[in-house]
């Protein structure tokens, strides 16, 4: 009997349906993962006594923290220091420049299928490649210094940028740009009005958090010899002075702070 | 003055939109085109201007058949057919003055659209157009900013700066208060008179349409079952469009309306 009367229903509880109908099913995916997480919680070896070892040297890591020592390589910061930023900022302007074409491109509601498929390639390749594995490939082509990390930064902030700006417009209001193309609109005046308007403010966010990924990225980077401060901090982590490392932290995190705020101010501004 | 051909629209999934659409449109006629959710209305205007391809047919306006056109022909076939929306379809982030001087866009090159460098004649235009609607000192507002009400009226500026021979409208009124409603709906057909501008207008409600047009056209699951005045839309009528329902109350609205707005 698929009709409910409704006499039968009054007084019963009512739940919701659940994901997975079958009880028992459910109940065995649910086992099996707690089950696979012990299991894998148990395969990972800790060797107790090398952490008991270790234990000083991280507490003389976070303790130079209390004295950081901005004074004694201050030469050597302030020059990692520069080029981390131009490298940012430098990574990043590219990087967005060359990602908006590539962002058009990639959403499927305004480019044809063809011009699709190439930018979603291009943004395949550049998510799949991690930023380290890129800088090692472009240190050996251009040896240490930071034009590979410049190029590193650039090709990541395409991926990362071209994929979400795509996806913005993917999900933009239809109706809006359809008005624009009624009247008789060329298709880069159909994009100036009809789809820039919309997806300008998360574009310009994007924009924003991509810099000041890219910023903490070069601090990476720096560690396979593209450039930056990243060098630097490698150079005082091998010589054991933390407090200088502490130092070059501190300075990464304040810069980080200043752009986040900067980048709230800013999203603020063009909502 | 629009001609429409054995017009048919299957969407991909299989579904018939239009099952050969013939009508008949002269210079100045604004048209109401009534009928259930799902009829087919929607589709056959988005047809005439082709944001929607219709699968087969002809439609022509005056002497240019539109169904086969290339892209640059396409343009500039669409700068003579204004279209205003539901929902108004503003640019939302876009300033009054910008969502109304689109409507140009066929009309001006790239850099000048892109620069907001319109001719003075357009920007003249659209003050003349703000104004006649009462919204002059809110051209420097961002859409958004604005009521429904409000909105619409912009819309229909966006469609009239275009200088169009026919205006394609629908649903208009579909989400606004019912006095908002009749007086976006007479001011759209009081310009269609000014101007001497065909129109077909998409309406849900029957009563409104009843009041302000000249002829309507009623769509059953894509095919025309009426063509008439407004005054013969008799329950038999509403009926064959609709389904069965009680509708003397529908038509008696109408007489209670017009009663009101007499009061006015």
């Amino acid at each position: 009997m698929s009709h409910r009367e409704l006499d039968d229903m009054l007084g019963k509880r009512w739940r919701k349906p659940a994901f997975v109908p079958n009880p028992l099913l459910r109940w065995g995916l649910f086992a099996g993962f707690v089950l696979y997480m012990i299991a894998a919680v148990m395969t990972i070896e800790v060797n107790w006594a090398r952490v008991y070892e270790g234990l000083d040297r991280g507490a003389a890591f976070i303790m130079a923290f209390t004295s950081p020592d901005f004074v004694s390589r201050a030469g050597a910061i302030w020059d990692g220091m520069l080029e981390s930023i131009i490298m940012t900022v430098a990574a990043s302007v590219v990087g967005i420049a060359i990602s908006i074409p590539i962002g058009l491109g990639a959403a499927r509601n305004i480019a044809p299928l063809p011009i699709y498929l190439i930018c979603r390639g291009i943004v395949a390749v550049s998510r799949a490649l991690q930023e380290i594995i890129v800088a090692i490939l472009l240190v050996a082509i251009f040896g240490f210094g930071p034009l590979a990390g410049f190029l590193t930064l650039s090709f990541a902030t395409i991926g990362f940028l071209s994929k979400l700006l795509a996806e913005d417009i993917e999900s933009m209001d239809r109706v809006q740009a359809e008005a624009i193309k009624a009247s008789g609109a060329k298709w880069m005046q159909w994009i100036n009005y009809g789809v820039q308007p919309q997806v300008i403010p998360r574009l310009i966010g994007l924009s924003m958090y991509r810099i000041d990924i890219n910023f903490r990225e070069s601090a990476i980077l720096g560690l396979v010899g593209a450039g930056g401060i990243g060098a630097t901090l490698n150079t005082a982590f091998d010589r054991y002075e933390y407090d200088t490392a502490a130092a070059i932290l501190i300075i990464i995190i304040v810069i980080v702070m200043a752009l986040e705020y900067l980048s709230g101010i800013i999203r603020a501004k063009v909502q | 003055m629009l001609k429409i051909k054995k017009l048919v629209k299957t969407y991909r999934t299989g579904d018939q939109a239009l099952k050969a659409i013939d009508l008949e449109i002269p210079e100045g006629q604004v048209l109401a085109l009534i009928g259930p959710s799902g009829a087919g209305k929607s589709t056959m205007i988005r047809c005439i201007n082709r944001l929607v391809e219709p699968t087969s047919g002809e439609v022509w306006l005056g002497d240019l058949e539109l169904t086969r056109l290339g892209s640059g022909a396409l343009r500039r076939a669409r700068r003579e057919m204004g279209m205003i929306f539901q929902e108004y379809a503003l640019v939302e982030r876009l300033t009054v003055m910008e969502n109304v001087l689109s409507g140009r866009l066929g009309y001006v090159g790239f850099w000048r659209s892109f620069l907001r460098r319109y001719p003075q004649s357009d920007v003249d235009e659209a003050f003349r157009l703000l104004d006649r609607v009462g919204l002059l000192e809110m051209a420097d507002k961002r859409a958004d900013e604005l009521s429904g009400g409000q909105r619409q009226r912009v819309g229909i500026c966006r469609a009239l700066i275009q200088n169009p021979k026919l205006l394609l409208v629908d649903e208009p009124t579909a989400s606004l208060d019912p006095k908002t409603s009749r007086q976006i709906m007479r001011l759209i057909c009081e310009l269609c008179a000014e101007r001497g501008l065909a129109a077909i207008i998409n309406i849900h409600d029957v009563a409104l349409a009843q009041m302000f047009v000249q002829r309507v056209v009623g769509l059953r699951f894509g095919a025309i079952e009426f063509d008439g005045p407004p005054n013969a839309l008799t329950p038999n009528v509403l009926t064959t469009i609709y389904g069965e329902e009680d509708w003397e109350a529908t038509i008696e609205k109408v007489e209670d309306e017009e009663g009101i707005e007499a009061a006015e």
